[in-house]
């Protein structure tokens, strides 16, 4: 009998330590409580053994040798000395070697007061140097992308930038050239720095050499404050510690989640602090970077500032005229909204204003009962997926840190990605089996590799991929489909079909559903969505946002309350702009928007990092929000305005604080809202899951220095540390609608084929026209030239290459666009961006038929 | 008295204007070992080898049969042969892939077929334009003479031969940054464990390291037997080597020599070789292998030319790189040239010969052009040791690779043994000896 052994024991000065086979020695050391310096190593990445500030004595065949901790897996019996005076002088000759060219810049430099190499050459450095050399200069600093500067000389080459930018990002726009004490990171000569994962490297760089355009100069580390919270920039729901000099935001730096975001987070999260904070942003309550700091209500057709007295009692008889219609009223939006915010807004929805035609997405998301349908996959499931199949947008444009997580275990062997290919994506490059799918296909596509025989001609499926496919999903086990909305000019009911059919063919697959907003996985489950009440309970349907509109504009329904910027994210802006001129309007947002022309009360609400509850991530992962700052002017967080409303309205909904809400929000619904917000540095739990949470991982100052350095406030305290957990409460389970419940998902009508035309691809990219971006100077200029993308047989056939312009008509209008060759656009599509802007000015958008099942267009070379 | 009956077996085309190409190596026996070497097993071509105890002539002399033998069983196994010979005063490859390329091509088969591996790669220094062109066009003609390609002279054995420029970096004559090259990357040293080559070595897979020279032994080796290789010299360094002499000698240049048989002083001395140190001068100080390797005094001139036999003197054999120092000679000079050799072709990866390098190179500078300290000379002790820890031989290293710990070598003897040219510098701010 041979025994797996499952523990080593490794002897660390004179102790014994047990360890999982193969486990790196400066982790298995740190753990038993003997810390070992580092530059070069980061838990996130593969050690490379560069900077020898980890060598240790490890006894071998030939004696004890030094050797580097971090690149060390250790195996039983392993002898390790880290405290001899060989170790020791070994460890301060490396770090006097690193600071003999380090220029004393500490007292400018943004790292001071949290830099690893200060922080280290305090406790294993010599004290003082004996270099009287010159020491190595550059030119300083340089910008290597928009928004990332490079300080040469401060560089101690530990390559945790260009490693992630390789290993991690796939970004290959910087690396090392020149060599000796002359080596320098370099940016790529063709290819400015322009990943959207740029700002990890500023974090994880354990020296200032990367400092971060809009952080430069702008506080030192000491008079920071922080709290750990969520980003909701996303779904994904990336943990992060949010810093702030007194009520003014200066830097986010990613929290090294396990299950989430392992530490990293993308450039639009981590840099979209002015358009938080509002300071640089307008005054224009139609501009986008504007806040809100006062409640408005439209007199003589002109917004003007009101007490919120006012303006409640305005709303309330705007609100209860409309309720006394059947149908009269609906509300939409809140899928940037804390758990608690929506599931009192629901409240207000089904008790005070009587009614299901709710719906927190914009007619760009999935039918949400379906979604909680779908049998669930976590992200790390994902990742551990023997398969993963995609059928979604780019998910580096959409869901940024989901992209990296995905790509680092699709990068591993033995996972495959089969991906459907509606269009270009940071993932293709991974895949096994590429099959482009075009507008109104998906289903289609899904029953030719589900079904035996002859794919449908007119799909044009390659048959070694399609047989391949089959072969890697077989019935779903180890399968996880990533699905998202693939084309925004498309109707849902596509990719529905198809997921359903899936679900269906592969009985054993698990899903992950990638809706892109911020919360709006929280918002449905709170029950802001047609059909589902508070805690994933199946209810009568109402109307979604598109039948709303098209209610308010045949005047079957009068009112509506719309929680945040309808019009900046619906697809059809003058279908929608034309609805809200017939209604009456109130809007609770924190952001300026064109949605407030039309608004007849405007009440300010605390935006993220301002506001306190819980969210949900694209998993189900129900972590905590904590505010860092205070709301401006008079915004008020949007429990309290929706408590208050109700009151106006005559109700009441005791919620007189979060934590009020969360707890009745628990103890209804079983939703772990209170649980979480009581526990707010926790990894969060999964929504209907009993297994108990992971236990953290602990933090590593010197892998995201920044962290430490800060003062902890507000609720828990620091990333790393765990919290007293707070006593269960006594909940009902939370519900399951199961895809049975449902009944079969409608199958769409989709036109025949236009041969002369192209079919439309709407798609949303990261750096959009939303609040986020545009109102942070810094990611505004990142925008990309609004362009066509289309196949090269497409562009060839029509005589154009990158940079033609081409007339494109569709729904009518007719559009100049410069045209893009992009081969993972699949043949018979264009593509546009979400919300780009035409040379003129115009929208994009409209190009698309807001009522049909997919838009075709035709095009022609200019 | 030099010891001078050995045959010639690697140079032994040289006196041909027309060595390097196919009709002269064939009009002198070329490829005839490669046809022996095919009808032997190829156990048994390894075995010849093995008993030949041909040590390694690449530096570390570690032997090639046992470096073969350590080879990871494996679907794919790659040769990669090692000619990017680039320190100063090292230049007997060089001699080699200019003068007998189809010997090196010849050697490469064997070894390829002793080894069973299909694909080997010759790596050679980028600026030896001449002897790139002559290796190429001996692997072409190879190719054309049946030699190499499919069914080598109808053997059943197919082998393909890559030859594969250098892009001046001396680093990459080590011999995992040479594969990182190969494969494409900057020639950065990976770290050994895990990454041995016969192991884990270009792309991942179980690759043969060697070196020019050893690869031109071979064809001789193989046509008379390990045992006759082995008769020559004596106990572990057998046959004959090459010795680039260098320095204060009246005839500066490339000798082959019959291992442990001759002496140091025979190189320097004998009419044969270096023909003596102009006008007579005494000999202050030798590098016996190459400018990584600690110097000797004339007291070890009788040392005998072998592996061991300067081991355990304290330095070694390594390049086959000997440089001779007379009384006119400036030690720290001759340091601060070596150490400004190393800190310039240090590849930057690691913190202790990327900083220690460029440091010392400093430091030794000023000692030389005036602005010395007395202190300098404990620091720059201290600074050795700080990248080869005891300052031991063989060294142990802070460093990923070897080139850390070759740093100190030149460094370290010169303070050793000539304190007091130190002394002077700092003395007289500047060099005694301009």
């Amino acid at each position: 009998m041979t025994e797996t052994r499952t523990t080593v024991t490794v002897t660390v000065n004179g102790r014994a330590v047990a360890a999982a086979p193969g486990e790196l020695l400066i982790d298995v050391a740190e753990r038993a409580g003997t810390y070992i310096p580092r530059f070069c190593y980061h838990p996130r990445m593969e050690p490379v053994g560069v900077c020898r500030m980890c060598l240790v004595e490890v006894e071998g065949p030939r004696g004890a040798t030094l050797q580097p901790a971090c690149y060390q897996h250790v195996n039983d019996g392993m002898v390790v000395t880290t405290d001899s005076p060989k170790v020791k002088k070994a460890q301060e000759g490396v770090l006097e070697f690193l600071l003999a060219n380090h220029p004393l810049d500490c007292p400018v430099c943004d790292k001071g007061g949290e830099c690893p190499l200060q922080d280290q050459a305090l406790t294993h450095g010599p004290g003082e140097t004996r270099f009287v050399e010159e020491k190595r200069h550059f030119v300083k600093p340089i910008e290597i992308g928009p928004l990332v500067l490079l300080d040469r000389e401060r560089c101690i080459q530990c390559a945790r930038c260009t490693r992630f930018a390789a290993e991690v990002a796939g970004d290959t726009e910087i690396a090392f050239a020149g060599r000796g004490d002359q080596i320098e990171v370099a940016p790529s000569p063709e290819h400015p720095f322009t990943s959207v994962f740029s700002g990890n490297t500023v974090q994880i760089c354990p020296v200032g050499a990367l400092t971060a355009t809009p952080y430069r100069f702008a506080a030192r580390p000491w008079d920071l404050e922080q709290v750990e919270s969520t980003c909701t920039q996303c779904a994904v729901g990336c943990r992060l510690a949010v810093q702030s000099s007194g009520n003014r935001l200066t830097r986010v730096l990613g929290v090294d989640s396990d299950p989430v975001n392992h530490g990293w987070l993308c450039d639009k999260g981590r840099f979209t602090l002015d358009a938080i904070d509002g300071h640089e942003g307008s005054r224009d309550p139609l501009d986008p970077s504007s806040r809100i700091t006062s409640p408005l209500v439209r007199r003589d057709g002109t917004l003007v500032e009101a007490t919120w007295g006012e303006a409640l009692a305005r709303a309330a008889e705007l609100l209860g005229a409309a309720r006394a219609h059947d149908g009269g009223v609906g509300v939409i939006g809140g899928a940037a909204l804390t758990n608690e915010s929506a599931y009192a807004w629901a409240r207000v929805a089904r008790e005070v204003l009587g009614t299901e035609h709710v719906d927190a997405q914009y007619g760009d998301g999935l039918d949400a009962r379906r979604v909680l349908a779908l049998p669930g996959a976590t992200i790390d499931d994902a990742c551990a997926a023997r398969v993963v199949v995609t059928l979604c947008g780019d998910p580096r444009e959409e869901l940024p840190v989901l992209f990296l997580r995905l790509r680092g275990a699709l990068a591993r062997r033995g996972h495959d990605l089969v991906e459907l290919a509606v269009g270009p994506s940071a993932l293709h490059p991974l895949a096994t089996v590429s099959i482009p799918v075009r507008p109104g296909e998906a289903h289609r596509v899904i029953d030719a590799l589900a079904d035996e025989g002859r794919a449908p001609a007119d799909l044009a499926l390659d048959e070694d991929a399609r047989a391949r496919a089959r072969e890697l999903l077989g019935d779903g086990e180890g399968v996880v489909v990533v699905a998202g909305r693939t084309n925004l000019a498309e109707d849902p009911a596509v990719v529905e079909r198809a997921l359903t059919r899936l679900a269906e063919a592969l009985p054993r697959a698990r899903f992950l559903v990638a809706s892109r907003r911020g919360n709006v996985r929280g918002a449905i489950d709170a029950g802001l969505a047609p059909g589902l009440r508070p805690g994933r309970v199946l209810g009568a349907g109402g109307r979604d946002t598109l039948a709303q509109l098209a209610a308010l504009r045949e005047g079957a329904q009068r009112a509506v309350l719309v929680l945040g910027d309808l019009l900046g994210n619906v697809l059809d802006r003058a279908g929608a702009a034309a609805a809200l001129e017939r209604a009456d309007v109130v809007a609770v947002t924190g952001h300026g928007g064109a949605t407030l022309a039309h608004a007849d009360v405007v009440l300010p609400a605390a935006v993220q990092h301002e506001r306190t509850g819980t969210v949900t991530n694209l998993e189900g992962r129900v972590t905590a929000v904590v505010p860092k700052i205070v709301a401006p002017g008079a915004a008020w967080p949007d429990v309290a305005i929706a408590a208050e409303l109700a009151r106006a309205l005559g109700a009441e909904l005791a919620m007189d604080s979060v934590e009020d809400a969360a707890r009745a929000y628990e103890v209804s619904t079983g939703y772990p809202a209170l649980t979480v917000l009581l526990d707010a540095t926790s990894e969060g739990r999964l929504a209907g899951s009993a297994s108990a949470p992971a236990p953290r991982r602990p933090l590593d100052p010197m892998a995201f220095p920044g962290i430490r350095s800060a003062a902890w406030v507000g609720l828990g305290e620091s990333a790393g540390d765990v919290a007293e957990s707070a006593p269960p409460l006594a909940v009902p389970p939370l519900a399951a609608p199961a895809l049975a419940d449902l009944g079969p998902a409608p199958s769409p009508e989709v036109p025949g084929r236009d041969a002369y035309g192209l079919a439309l691809r709407v798609a949303p990219r990261l750096y959009d026209h939303g609040v986020a971006v545009a109102g942070s100077p810094a990611l505004a200029a990142l925008v990309g030239p609004t362009e066509a993308r289309l196949h090269p047989g497409d562009l060839d056939r029509l005589g154009l290459d990158t940079g033609g312009r081409l007339l494109v008509r569709g729904a009518g209008r007719t559009l100049e666009l410069t045209v893009a060759r992009d081969a993972q656009v699949p043949r018979g599509v264009l593509e546009v961006a979400f919300g780009a802007l035409g040379d003129g000015g115009e929208d994009v958008n409209a190009l698309a038929d807001p009522d049909a099942v997919i838009t075709q267009v035709k095009v022609e070379a200019r | 008295m030099a010891v001078l009956d050995a045959p010639r077996i690697v140079t032994s085309r040289l006196a041909y204007e027309d060595s390097h190409t196919l009709a002269r190596y064939l009009a002198t026996g070329g490829y005839a070992a490669l046809r022996k070497a095919l009808s032997l097993h190829p156990e048994q071509v390894a075995a010849e080898v093995d008993q030949a105890s041909l040590l390694g002539r690449g530096g570390a002399g570690f032997p090639a049969g046992r470096k073969w033998s350590m080879l990871r069983p494996s679907e794919v196994a790659y040769l990669v042969v090692n000619g990017d010979e680039s320190e100063p005063a090292t230049f007997k490859d060089h001699l080699l892939v200019e003068r007998d390329p189809h010997q090196l091509v010849e050697g490469v088969i064997i070894a390829a077929y002793a080894l069973q591996v299909n694909r080997a790669f010759i790596y050679l220094r980028g600026e030896f334009a001449l002897g790139l062109e002559r290796v190429q066009a001996a692997v072409n003609e190879a190719y054309d003479h049946g030699a190499l390609g499919r069914n080598v002279f109808g053997s059943g054995f197919s082998l393909d031969v890559v030859v594969h420029p250098g892009a001046g970096a001396y680093i990459c004559g080590e011999e995992t940054a040479l594969l990182e090259g190969l494969e494409g990357k900057r020639g950065f040293p990976r770290i050994k464990p895990p990454f041995f080559p016969a192991a884990q070595g270009l792309y991942g897979e179980p690759t043969v390291v060697n070196n020019v020279e050893t690869m031109s032994n071979l064809p001789w080796i193989v046509l008379n037997g390990g045992a006759a290789f082995a008769a020559l010299g004596a106990g572990r360094s057998t046959g004959t080597r090459l010795f680039a002499l260098a320095g204060r000698v009246n005839r500066p240049g490339v000798y082959e020599v019959e291992m442990v048989k001759n002496t140091f002083r025979d190189l320097i001395y004998d009419p044969a070789f270096g023909g003596g140190v102009p006008g007579d001068r005494p000999v202050k100080a030798f590098i016996p292998g190459g400018v990584s390797a600690p110097w000797f005094g004339p007291d070890q001139l009788d040392l005998p030319l072998g592996q061991d036999e300067v081991g355990a003197q304290g330095s070694m054999l390594g390049s086959g790189s000997v440089v001779v120092l007379d009384d006119t000679s400036c030690a720290v000079r001759a340091a601060w040239r070596i150490t400004k050799f190393f800190s310039r072709e240090s590849c930057g990866q690691c913190t202790p010969c990327r900083e220690g390098s460029g440091w010392i190179e400093r430091a030794m500078y000023r000692l030389e052009h005036g602005g010395g300290r007395v202190e300098d000379l404990d620091l720059l002790l201290d600074l050795c040791d700080n990248i080869a820890p005891g300052l031991t031989w063989p060294p142990q290293q802070t460093t990923i690779c070897v080139l850390g710990p070759s740093i100190p070598s030149s460094v370290h003897a010169a303070i050793e043994m000539f304190k007091d040219e130190f002394l002077a510098h700092v003395e007289t701010q500047g060099c005694p000896f301009d």
